[in-house]
């Protein structure tokens, strides 16, 4: 508990510790990792609580992010409008592919998500009317009633939602719905002898997660003024899938840590030149991928458990 | 619409779904013998044609610099699976995924480093020209050499796996891996062989499509997936379901892109037809494995 106050009061005070050290730029930064944070926050509800592992997730986001700046464009400015339409739109999707998807097993289940995730991808790059390939650009951020034009707002409206949308997940992981998605995960035969409907119960989550997705898409195309297909690029969904699993997979504050150490690191690498790297390799800070690789490919081989893990005593092994 | 636009396209779809062959064969039985999701396998692709690039300009000839960078990618495969892909066997699909991502991340920045990011491979001049097929109809000579050196790959691969001992072990390990262990087999020599084997199959198929596409960082990446939807339609860890997924696959996405834009325009008016022929066309291969799971979710040719 102290450690989550700590983490959510230093979130609190990060605006006004950037004023101070005349560093207010990088708030706008500090947006993107908090609405990424969202995204692998609900990327893993379904892949650490569910263990179903979603290779598609960059579909919700993107079905958010495509919905809201679609309805900007068409006219509807008003975020209480676009950013529910998003939620419900991305929602609806999943509900579409997970019927589908969740009737597979295993390696199958990872493909097809991947293969319906690339689908939309091609859809969106073959919508002319709204940019095609190029994507749309938006001229403002929506209307909330805020000035969401202000950094500081935004920041706080996100991080608003983040938190949100964690004691949601908390609750939800704590209730009777929370306890059978675990136990499906661990064992599915017996969930399924002891009368759970197993495929409804997975569908629910996988919608559940889908939504939350979407709402991070919609945040995501507000913060950049801009949407292209990229957002649905499968790689999307795999740098997703590293967060979670960078933060702890099925851990309450995996999505948020994953994302924080993962945009963290390549801001650190493409941003501050390390003096004695830069003499061994003078452009490495353009290789920023390496790193991110290497980092990424330890993490997996030596702390399976995550960063969540690290700081937790429960050591209980969770793959 | 002439029967000369058909054949071409037929030809085309069949010399895609023969390069779709060849990475497709290698992941499908890496996936199936070893129940490894290898993601990099697209970058032993992108490794192969850089490899290729730079020998066919060292050499100085286009066959010699492709022979040579065959094995040499597929001991860099081998060297790969024995370092680090070895340890990941044991570790469930998540793990797998994530490690082989990585790899993805390591290997384009090392491209990256040693090559910049792309390399030239132009097309042998002697077979820059068009051929006469039949009256009337005119076909580049090189995509019928790919078309010939696929339809060889395949024929070899499938006497190999379907007629010879090393086959055999192929395929028991594919369809019962403790099995096959308990009778005896070397499973760790036959898994780093059969990844060999596989990064040779990548590097030839893109060496040999580097000339039509481009040699460049990011290329295995698309065609990565495409392999992926190949060994699920066939059926993952079978070279029968990985030919056949791979011609469906090819001619299925060539005809689409080439006629349904058309076959749109004949009822639809042409505003309709032209946003959604391409957009269908480029989805028809998602549909193809959408509905082929959802009828038999195992693929066409389960090896189990």
């Amino acid at each position: 508990m102290k450690k989550i106050i700590f983490l959510v009061a230093a979130a609190v005070a990060l605006p006004l510790v950037l004023q101070f050290t005349n560093n207010l730029f990088y708030v706008s930064l500090a947006s993107r990792i908090l609405i990424y944070a969202l995204a692998a926050t609900s990327l893993n509800l379904v892949l650490g609580y569910g263990g179903m592992i979603s290779f598609g997730h960059a579909a919700f986001v993107g079905t958010g992010a495509y919905v809201a700046s679609i309805l900007f464009v068409e006219g509807v400015t008003s975020a209480w409008i676009a950013w529910p339409a998003a939620l419900a739109a991305a929602a609806l999707a999943a509900l579409l592919i997970g019927a589908v998807s969740l009737r597979t097993r295993g390696v199958y289940f990872i493909m097809i998500t991947l293969a319906f995730a690339q689908m939309m991808f091609y859809l969106v790059n073959s919508m002319k009317v709204y940019g095609g390939d190029e994507g749309l650009t938006l001229p403002r951020r929506p209307d909330l009633g805020v000035d969401l034009g202000n950094e500081v707002a935004f920041y706080y409206v996100v991080l608003l939602i983040l938190l949100l949308s964690l004691f949601l997940l908390a609750r939800l992981a704590g209730s009777r719905f929370g306890r059978v998605i675990v136990a499906i995960r661990e064992n599915e035969q017996r969930a399924e002898a002891l009368g759970f409907p197993v495929y409804r119960y997975r569908l629910a989550c996988f919608v559940i997660a889908g939504a939350a997705g979407g709402l991070a898409g919609a945040l995501l195309a507000a913060h950049g003024r801009y949407v292209n297909p990229n957002v649905l690029h499968w790689t999307q969904s795999g740098t997703l899938m590293i967060m979670v699993i960078l933060g702890g997979v099925g851990r309450l504050w995996g999505g948020v840590l994953g994302a924080v150490a993962l945009l963290g690191l390549e801001h650190l690498i493409a941003d501050y030149p390390l003096g004695w790297l830069a003499a061994l390799a003078p452009n490495y800070q353009q290789h920023a991928g390496l790193a991110v690789g290497l980092v990424l490919l330890a993490v997996v081989l030596l702390a399976p458990q995550g960063i969540a893990g690290l700081f937790s005593r429960n050591t209980r092994a969770r793959a | 619409m002439s029967w000369v636009l058909i054949a071409e396209q037929s030809l085309n779809g069949l010399q895609f779904g023969l390069m779709l062959f060849l990475l497709a064969a290698g992941l499908t039985l890496v996936f199936g013998i070893m129940d490894m999701i290898n993601l990099a396998h697209g970058s032993l692709y992108m490794l192969g044609a850089f490899i290729a690039a730079s020998l066919v300009q060292a050499t100085g000839s286009f066959v010699l610099g492709v022979v040579l960078a065959v094995p040499a990618t597929a001991l860099l495969g081998m060297a790969l699976e024995v370092v680090l892909l070895r340890t990941l066997y044991q570790r469930d699909h998540l793990s797998q995924v994530l490690a082989t991502f990585a790899l993805i991340l390591i290997l384009n920045e090392a491209v990256r480093l040693v090559w910049g990011s792309d390399a030239p491979l132009p097309m042998p001049v002697s077979l820059s020209g068009p051929i006469e097929l039949l009256p009337g109809l005119f076909y580049p000579a090189y995509r019928l050499l790919i078309i010939g050196v696929g339809l060889a790959v395949a024929i070899f691969l499938y006497v190999l796996i379907l007629r010879t001992k090393i086959g055999m072990l192929v395929r028991a390990g594919a369809s019962n891996r403790e099995m096959a262990l308990a009778m005896g087999v070397n499973i760790r020599l036959l898994f780093t062989l059969v990844f060999g084997v596989g990064a040779a199959l990548c590097a030839l198929a893109g060496a040999l499509l580097a000339p039509l596409l481009a040699v460049q960082v990011g290329m295995g990446e698309n065609i990565l997936i495409l392999a992926f939807v190949v060994i699920v339609i066939g059926g993952i860890g079978s070279i029968r379901g990985a030919l056949v997924g791979a011609l469906l696959v090819g001619v299925v996405d060539t005809i689409g892109r080439a006629f349904l834009p058309i076959a749109f325009g004949a009822f639809l008016p042409p505003q309709v037809a032209s946003a959604a022929g391409p957009a269908i066309a480029s989805v028809a291969i998602y549909l193809l494995m959408a509905v082929v799971l959802f009828v038999k979710p195992q693929g066409l040719f389960p090896a189990r």
